[in-house]
């Protein structure tokens, strides 16, 4: 497969630049961030997101959905990347349907999926509990009781946790924090009793919440996949949406620098334009290398993902450690090169740092996933 | 892509891979170890292995030297992308190339693109056999990343061109039986429009080299004098006054070549390279976390840029690719070579050090340590790189 966007995606990505563009620029999240909205997403345009096909993007064609693969998801990901648009895409869409349609049963399957397809169902996944992304280290309980569970627990950074319709737990049923068997999913009602959430406000003005489990009943048909055997199906989930929220670093990133490479242009000092200073340029230039180098390291794992999602591990973390270094030098970048404009809350750039940061720390920094690269190769 | 397509390109990685797994010596399953190890072709060329020999025959007679070339030229005549197929096969073994060559790397494509059916015809073949190796008459001791100011002169006289002058840093001129060269060809004319790009043979009466000693110990390299060098004037390639196009071209082919260097994704990891020398904990982790940190680190960029390499031929396969991504590759691929070799000297310890001894193969890693620090410089230096992308890909003012 050729590293280069298909005829099809390319016109996936101009219908979804439109809408995006058209409908949620950089101000549409101003505005949900000062209006201190209490979605924080505009439902308007999620059902036009369902309307294009987009909500069930990966979502089997039998089950209403469009039956596209992780490169297709990628592209959308890139252009919400690029406005920063506040978005059920990432958690519903990619990360909560891949869990659904790679380890639920047909019964979950029919009853879950059309619903996201449609827009109708919001869903989310619920897995790290301490500062840092630690799959392993997953520790909220899950003791049988009956015929089913019961659960206890907290968990944090539940991306649109306060919104969603369906949280998928990861819990432990056996073994201890660190070891890879034992973990199981399950599926929960966040209305059921016992869940308490707490929606957190953060840097970024995205979606993100603290999910308290105590004592969280739910029956053997609330399992998705195997009990204790949760860890690949875990895996795979994780590395589809590292893959997709790489890809969204990348528009975010490319956005920040087509800015800032304007404002090179435009903005003079010492009489000249400040674009005409070798500093800046060699910076502007070693930029730039470094976004296409993780534009292509973020295709290869969507290929990868597309391929065999089971085979993409090491493709994914390379391309999610790249998208966080690259991010982080494009947004600091970014406003370093505009002075004292890039400072001021004012100026839209300041919104791409924050984001930034909320996305590296999404399913593991570039620290994490260097450190999974080094395991992968045996030294 | 048609599913008949499909299934032929499936049929031909199976049957390529049969040939490769059936025709290629397990010796050269390996990268080169040294420059003596690798097989430059010409006039006077020696195999340093049976394998080699056989490996670049059986390669040579499919026409995979050149594997995208025309088949008339000597070349394989794959479609771009059976020419990707056969290159992730041979990635696949760790199969070598059987043949290295400027004339395959910089002189074939501009050839193909520039000379004239003559030219073609005379030069490619030959380059494509490997019977004729090839020198770049670019530098000179006052035009080095300011190219285009070069003073080399090439009078006309009658059919014929006379050339004097001296370059610089011409890589393997002593070895070489041909050299392309850059000739001013109007002295009153502006710097770029007064340049052509000519080709002769080194055996010429007026050609004289001297090789110049590198800190690596080697002399891969030459100071290069012509002194009223006759040539025909039908050796220019392109038009006359014109040599600046063929001379950029050119340039594009060498740096996506030099951003290659170095043996990417093959062989074992570095960081078990690595564990040799420094050891490993009771968890087989490197014994040194700094330095596990800093190769892992690479391993990331190392495999981005790999794709990245993949995605710009196919960048340029699409007719999407922009004529300056090349000095990108360049400028990225070789600092991240360098660092390379800064993480192997620091694996290696005091092991690295040795200079001359037969444990440490006469100082192979420190000797490739120091000519990797070339790979910034040669085909245009990263800064020159830096300042080429920001004025033609970014199109940043007064760049
Ligand atoms: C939080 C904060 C507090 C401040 N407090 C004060 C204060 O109390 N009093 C006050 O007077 N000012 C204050 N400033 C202003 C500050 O001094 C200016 O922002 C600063 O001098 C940069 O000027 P600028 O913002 O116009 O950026 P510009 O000069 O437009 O610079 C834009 C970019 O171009 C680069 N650049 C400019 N010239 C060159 C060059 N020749 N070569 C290479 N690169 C170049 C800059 O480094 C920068 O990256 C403050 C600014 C901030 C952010
Ligand atoms: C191993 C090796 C093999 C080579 N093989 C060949 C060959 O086969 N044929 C051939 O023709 N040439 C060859 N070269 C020459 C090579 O192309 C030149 O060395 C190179 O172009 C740099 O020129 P220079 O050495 O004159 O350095 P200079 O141009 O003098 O550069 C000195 C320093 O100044 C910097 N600099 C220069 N201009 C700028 C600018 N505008 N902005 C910022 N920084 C700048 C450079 O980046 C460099 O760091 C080879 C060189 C090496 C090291």
């Amino acid at each position: 497969m050729a590293l280069v966007l298909t005829e099809e995606q390319s016109m996936l990505r101009d219908s979804a630049r439109g809408l995006i563009s058209d409908k949620a620029p950089v101000s549409h999240l101003r505005s949900l961030r000062d209006s201190k909205d209490p979605t924080g997403f505009s439902k308007e345009l999620w059902q036009s997101f369902a309307e294009m096909g987009f909500a069930g993007l990966l979502v089997p064609e039998e089950f209403g959905g469009s039956g596209l693969g992780y490169m297709e998801a990628g592209v959308v990901m890139e252009e919400i990347g690029r406005t920063l648009m506040p978005s059920p895409f990432l958690a519903t869409s990619v990360v909560a349907a891949s869990a659904l349609n790679r380890g639920g049963n047909a019964a979950q399957k029919s009853e879950f999926l059309p619903r996201i397809a449609s827009g109708s169902l919001l869903a989310t996944l619920a897995i790290d509990e301490g500062a840092k992304h630690r799959p392993l280290q997953t520790a909220l309980q899950a003791v049988r009781a009956g015929n089913g569970f019961k659960l206890s627990g907290a968990k944090a950074l539940v991306v649109d946790g306060h919104v969603a319709d369906l949280v998928i737990v990861a819990a432990r049923t056996s073994g201890s924090a660190g070891e890879r068997e034992g973990l199981t999913l399950f599926l929960v009602n966040p209305k059921a009793k016992g869940v308490s959430i707490e929606r957190t406000i953060m840097v970024d003005a995205h979606n993100a919440a603290r999910i308290e489990l105590a004592n969280v009943e739910v029956n053997a048909d609330g399992v998705l996949g195997e009990v204790d055997q949760g860890a690949d199906l875990l895996d795979g989930v994780l590395d589809i949406g590292r893959g997709a929220i790489a890809a969204e670093m990348v528009g975010l990133s490319d956005e920040v620098f087509n800015r800032t490479v304007e404002y090179l242009k435009n903005r003079k000092q010492f009489g000249k334009l400040i674009g005409e200073f070798q500093a800046l340029q060699h910076r502007a230039a070693e930029l730039y290398v470094d976004i296409e180098i993780t534009r292509a390291a973020t295709m290869k794992a969507l290929q990868a993902l597309d391929a065999d999602v089971g085979k993409a591990a090491s493709a994914v973390a390379v391309a999610k450690a790249r998208a966080g270094t690259t991010a982080t030098r494009a947004v600091q970048e970014g406003v370093q090169m505009h002075g004292g404009m890039g400072m001021t809350d004012q100026f839209d750039i300041g919104f791409f740092m924050k984001r930034a940061r909320v996305c590296e720390e999404l399913f593991g920094d570039a620290n994490y996933h260097t450190e999974q690269l080094a395991r992968a190769r045996g030294y | 892509m048609s599913e008949t397509e499909t299934a032929e390109l499936e049929q031909f990685r199976s049957e390529t891979r049969a040939w490769l797994e059936a025709n290629c010596p397990p010796e050269m399953r390996k990268p080169a170890t040294s420059d003596a190890d690798v097989f430059w072709g010409g006039r006077s060329a020696k195999f340093s292995s049976e394998p080699q020999r056989i490996w670049f025959e059986r390669m040579r007679d499919k026409g995979w030297t050149v594997p995208d070339w025309p088949r008339e030229y000597g070349g394989g005549g794959l479609s771009a992308a059976e020419h990707k197929v056969l290159r992730s096969e041979m990635a696949r073994i760790g199969a070598r190339p059987p043949l290295s060559s400027f004339g395959i790397w910089m002189l074939g494509p501009a050839l193909l693109k520039y000379g004239n059916e003559a030219q073609k015809k005379e030069h490619l073949p030959k380059i494509a056999a490997g019977l004729i190796r090839w020198c770049q008459g670019y530098s000179e001791p006052n035009a080095g990343s300011d190219l285009a100011s070069l003073q080399t002169r090439a009078e006309s006289d009658g059919d014929d061109f006379v050339i004097t002058g001296s370059k610089i840093w011409t890589s393997y001129a002593n070895y070489a039986d041909w050299i392309f060269c850059l000739v001013r060809t109007d002295p009153t004319a502006k710097k770029h429009d007064g340049i052509s790009f000519i080709l002769f043979d080194m055996t010429s009466k007026g050609v004289t080299t001297k090789p110049i000693l590198l800190i690596s110990g080697y002399s891969p390299f030459c100071e290069t004098f012509f002194d009223g060098v006759r040539v025909p004037k039908s050796h220019v390639v392109g038009t006359v006054n014109r040599g600046w196009d063929v001379a950029k071209y050119l340039l594009q082919h060498e740096r996506a070549m030099i951003s290659g260097m170095g043996e990417r994704g093959v062989g074992r990891p570095l960081g078990q390279i690595a564990a040799d020398s420094v050891g490993t904990d009771a968890q087989g982790k490197l014994d040194d976390a700094m330095l596990r940190g800093q190769i892992a680190k690479f391993d990331v960029d190392e495999a981005a840029l790999a794709a990245c390499a993949e995605r710009a031929v196919d960048l340029a396969k699409a007719g999407q690719a922009h004529p300056a991504f090349s000095s990108a590759m360049k400028f990225y691929g070789t600092e991240l070579n360098k660092r390379r070799y800064e993480i192997l000297m620091s694996a290696g310890g005091v092991d690295a050090l040795e200079w001359e001894s037969e444990r440490s193969k006469q100082g192979a890693r420190p000797r490739a340590w120091l000519r990797t620090k070339a790979n910034s410089i040669e085909g245009g230096t990263s800064e020159v790189m830096l300042g080429i992308v920001a004025k033609r890909i970014l199109d940043l003012p007064g760049a």
